[in-house]
């Protein structure tokens, strides 16, 4: 099992991803260069947090036209595991890998806590080890988080079961109150049609070993793991 | 030639900063403000002088990546030098 984690310049948790994979998961892990097109044969891509571009125009808007997202494209289109985190997520929308599109948050502040999330699709290969209708803790960093999508969008996410985590409360209730960044639906993360692409805005990278507080969001790189096993 | 881009949230769009524009001017007496929306201008060189050419060429600029039409609309002047 290989992950390769793809770097931007202004990704930061790059470092973090390959730990992960590395030193916690005990699976192969390869950085590779935002101008690279090679995957190094992965098995899953992670697309890391960070400003990349240093976020200039819109989060994620330049990231896209690198040459890696050709490639990470293609493997998605194939069936690959692409995860997209935070930033990664926000090049994932503008790379049209997954449909709608972040604004800025609601307050106007970049938000940097820990909230509570509601797994709401444990089919896709990054959350197959979580219970459906689980609230897990992870914290999250962003100035942009606010997603949207067109109407049809939303209610074809909603069809699909497509919306993965949604914000809620410690009691697994998605009120206003409980979203941090005022996306529609409560929406913090999802995934494409097929389910094998999936961003979110929360870090699971930031909850995955015990020395940062909390193991809430090592799942989502075990799953992947699973999913991808030889059987 | 020279091209100006305007880029802006699309009508309907909660537009979190121009709503804070909107609140701060309020503040500052313009009570007569009623609504804000915040968008960017792109101020673009071409090089060549059909100007319908460039017309068309900066449309497609907005299109590619200078608004995420989701949630932007946008719109295409050329300055006639």
């Amino acid at each position: 099992m290989r992950f390769a984690v793809v770097v931007f310049p202004g990704s930061n948790c790059d470092q973090d991803c390959y730990h992960i994979a590395r030193d916690l998961l005990g699976c192969e892990a390869e950085y590779v260069w935002h101008h690279d097109t090679d995957l190094k044969d992965a098995d899953a891509v992670i697309l890391p947090g960070g400003f990349a571009y240093g976020d200039y125009l819109r989060a994620g808007a330049l990231a896209r036209f690198s040459p890696v997202m050709e490639s990470v494209a293609r493997f998605a289109r194939e069936g690959g595991a692409v995860l997209g985190i935070c930033n990664g997520f926000q090049v994932l929308l503008e790379a049209g890998l997954l449909p709608g599109a972040v604004r800025v948050n609601r307050g106007l502040r970049y938000v940097c806590r820990d909230v509570f999330l509601k797994v709401e699709n444990v089919e896709t290969p990054f959350t197959r080890l979580y219970q459906r209708g689980e609230v897990v803790s992870m914290p999250i960093g962003h100035m942009e988080g606010n997603y949207t999508a067109p109407p049809d969008v939303l209610a074809e996410l909603e069809r699909g079961n497509r919306v993965v985590f949604r914000y809620c409360d410690a009691q697994g209730r998605v009120t206003e109150g409980a979203n941090p960044n005022g996306a529609e639906r409560g929406i913090a993360g999802i995934a494409n049609r097929e389910g094998n692409v999936v961003g979110l805005m929360p870090h699971p990278d930031r909850c995955a070993e015990g020395i940062l507080g909390s193991e809430a969001g090592r799942r989502m790189f075990e799953s992947v793991v699973g999913a991808l096993a030889p059987r | 030639m020279k091209v100006e881009v305007r880029v802006y949230p699309k009508e309907g769009v909660l537009d979190p900063q121009g709503r804070a524009i909107a609140a701060a001017l309020g503040r500052l007496g313009h009570a007569a403000v009623r609504d804000v929306r915040a968008g960017k201008v792109f101020f673009v060189e071409v090089e060549g002088n059909d100007a319908k050419q460039v017309e068309a060429d900066a449309r497609k600029m907005a299109e590619e990546l200078l608004a995420n039409t989701v949630i932007e609309g946008y719109d295409v002047r050329v300055v006639t030098p």
